[in-house]
């Protein structure tokens, strides 16, 4: 069933993704991440001695700032770096450097619609920037379910303020692997199938969730292999004297 | 005394108090292993959950709900102004929640918990779009006067799942919510009718009158440690493992929230329809639990 969307994508089609790193000089990791017109510049400062005072020092931590375009910070900054601190947690691996804090900081340059899914994927490609060690990668995707009709993903914000729900979804990305076929699965399912984070809003059926989680997953491969590309790409090209 | 212990760790040597503050994980694990937590409740099942409503006297609606240790009061009260100019027949709701320094060792006066502010959202998020509270009722005289309910919720005592009880004290307050008789004075303000004894004024609704609730949310919040599903934790059992999955679902098993904030361990599909059934089970539990509150209630 086809659907109509104002910039005459088809449902499942993403906007034109945009990604370049080392862009900020002074910051250890740095990378510009735009789908669409949504732009969010992403800076890695880590990792620093010590560890904030209610935080493990056992292990590495990990400390988020979010900066809005305009306006003061408020509950939805404060809850979008909670949601982001959580994920980039659970992507690196933090016992190898214990008692040190890794900061991220998230300025939003333009919002025009999955605004979240947009810091997530430039937090993570800053953390490669600057080397931080990680388990594997955060794909993240904004799925929405419409009064009628069919899943879209990559809504614009026009799109996102008319939907009846939406669903930022992010997974884990897709594994080349020269072991055979099965044995990086767990429970029989592949790894990347599984969910790191979802954050819903609005009222959905379980079974549009569930769809959504398909859509997202099949999103995802798409945007695994953008960044390989990407990060093969540049890591090729760059040359960094010393 | 020592945990009975063949293979000869540290465990058989150390107190079980003593074990539990060192070792937490292992403490959990020996525990799960048994399908059963230290509380001596199975993987499944959720805390003693209790609702008392009219805990706060001064307040339109107020309810005290406690899931386990873990305690909310919630308090509205309700004020005239006059509704936005976009929307002059509905009223508005303004939600709060506060986490004071009673609650819990790690907050202080001067540092806010973190937790706070992201609950405060994500309550607000809820209830509004649930459609529970049709903002149409709210309205008074159209364009010129209507009710803003504001819902206050502190956390008395910090004990894990702090999303779900505060839902829940939230809920039950708007069950208990009066809207008090208003009338229109000579300026053609709103003023609060004091008696019914006052006939030169015309009341602009007659009586007290409860909010009509359309559908109601109630949430679960589990936690996933390797292949374990475990519900209602405890702030112990949350610090532990951190990966929790919180589901919100309406009395029409419509979804409302599927909030994992991250977390080391996946979600795959087997998991999130787990986590589902059990919020499923919960429902219901809570909907008996919330009629009861209501029904006692009702009978003084």
């Amino acid at each position: 069933m086809e659907v109509d969307r104002e910039d005459g994508r088809s449902q499942n089609q993403l906007r034109p993704l945009a990604c370049s790193r080392n862009i900020l000089h002074r910051a250890h990791g740095s990378a510009s991440w735009s789908q669409g017109d949504t732009k969010v510049l992403a800076a890695v400062y880590g990792p620093k001695a010590g560890t904030k005072k209610n935080e493990n020092p056992e292990k590495a931590c990990i400390e988020v700032i979010w900066k809005p375009k305009t306006g003061q910070i408020g509950k939805l900054e404060k809850e979008y770096e909670m949601i982001l601190k959580r994920t980039l947690q659970s992507i690196c691996i933090l016992t190898v450097n214990p008692n040190t804090t890794t900061s991220v900081i998230i300025q939003v340059v333009n919002d025009d619609g999955a605004l979240l899914p947009s810091a997530i994927n430039a937090a993570c490609m800053a953390l490669v920037d600057a080397g931080i060690p990680m388990r594997h990668l955060a794909v993240s995707i904004c799925c929405c379910v419409p009064r009628s009709g069919l899943v879209i993903l990559d809504p614009t914000k026009l799109e996102e303020q008319n939907m009846k729900a939406f669903a930022y979804l992010v997974f884990p990305n897709s594994v080349h692997s020269v072991l055979p076929e099965g044995s990086l699965s767990v429970q029989g399912e592949p790894i990347e199938n599984g969910v790191i984070t979802s954050v819903t809003h609005g009222v959905m059926s379980v079974d549009d969730y569930f769809f959504c989680l398909e859509r997202g997953r099949a999103a995802s491969t798409k945007l695994s292999d953008f960044l390989r590309r990407n990060l093969q790409h540049q890591s090729t090209d760059s040359s960094k004297a010393g | 005394m020592g945990l009975p212990n063949a293979s000869g760790d540290l465990s058989t040597e150390v107190e079980v108090d003593a074990f539990r503050r060192l070792f937490p994980l292992r403490f959990f694990e020996k525990h799960l292993l048994e399908s059963i937590r230290p509380d001596a409740r199975p993987l499944g099942r959720a805390r003693d959950t209790t609702i008392a409503l009219g805990a706060v006297a001064s307040a339109n609606g107020s309810a005290l709900a406690k899931i386990g240790s873990t305690t909310m009061l919630a308090a509205i009260k309700m004020e005239v102004m006059a509704p936005s100019i976009e929307t002059p027949d509905e009223g508005c709701i303004a939600i709060d929640f506060h986490m004071p320094p009673i609650c819990s060792p790690i907050v202080r006066p001067g540092r806010p918990a973190e937790a706070a502010p992201v609950v405060a959202k994500q309550l607000s998020d809820t209830i509004l779009s649930s459609g529970m509270i049709n903002l149409k009722e709210l309205s008074l005289v159209s364009g010129k006067a209507a009710w803003m309910a504001y819902l206050d919720i502190y956390c008395l005592d910090a004990d894990g799942a702090l999303f779900d009880a505060a839902l829940l004290a939230a809920v039950a307050a708007f069950s208990h919510l009066e809207i008090p008789v208003v009338s229109l004075n000579d300026d053609g303000k709103i003023v609060l009718s004091e008696e019914q004894g006052l006939s030169d004024r015309e009341p602009v609704n007659k009586e007290k009158r409860k909010v009509n609730l359309g559908s109601i949310p109630f949430s679960l919040t589990c936690i996933l440690h390797k292949n374990y599903i475990l519900a209602d934790p405890t702030a112990e059992e949350e610090s532990i493992m951190e990966t929790s999955v919180t589901v919100v679902l309406d009395s029409s098993s419509q979804l409302l929230s599927l909030y994992k904030p991250g977390g080391a361990v996946l979600a795959y599909t087997s998991a999130i329809q787990d986590c589902i059934a059990l919020t499923r089970q919960r429902v219901k539990e809570l909907q008996k639990i919330l009629e009861e509150a209501i029904s006692g209630m009702e009978v003084d």
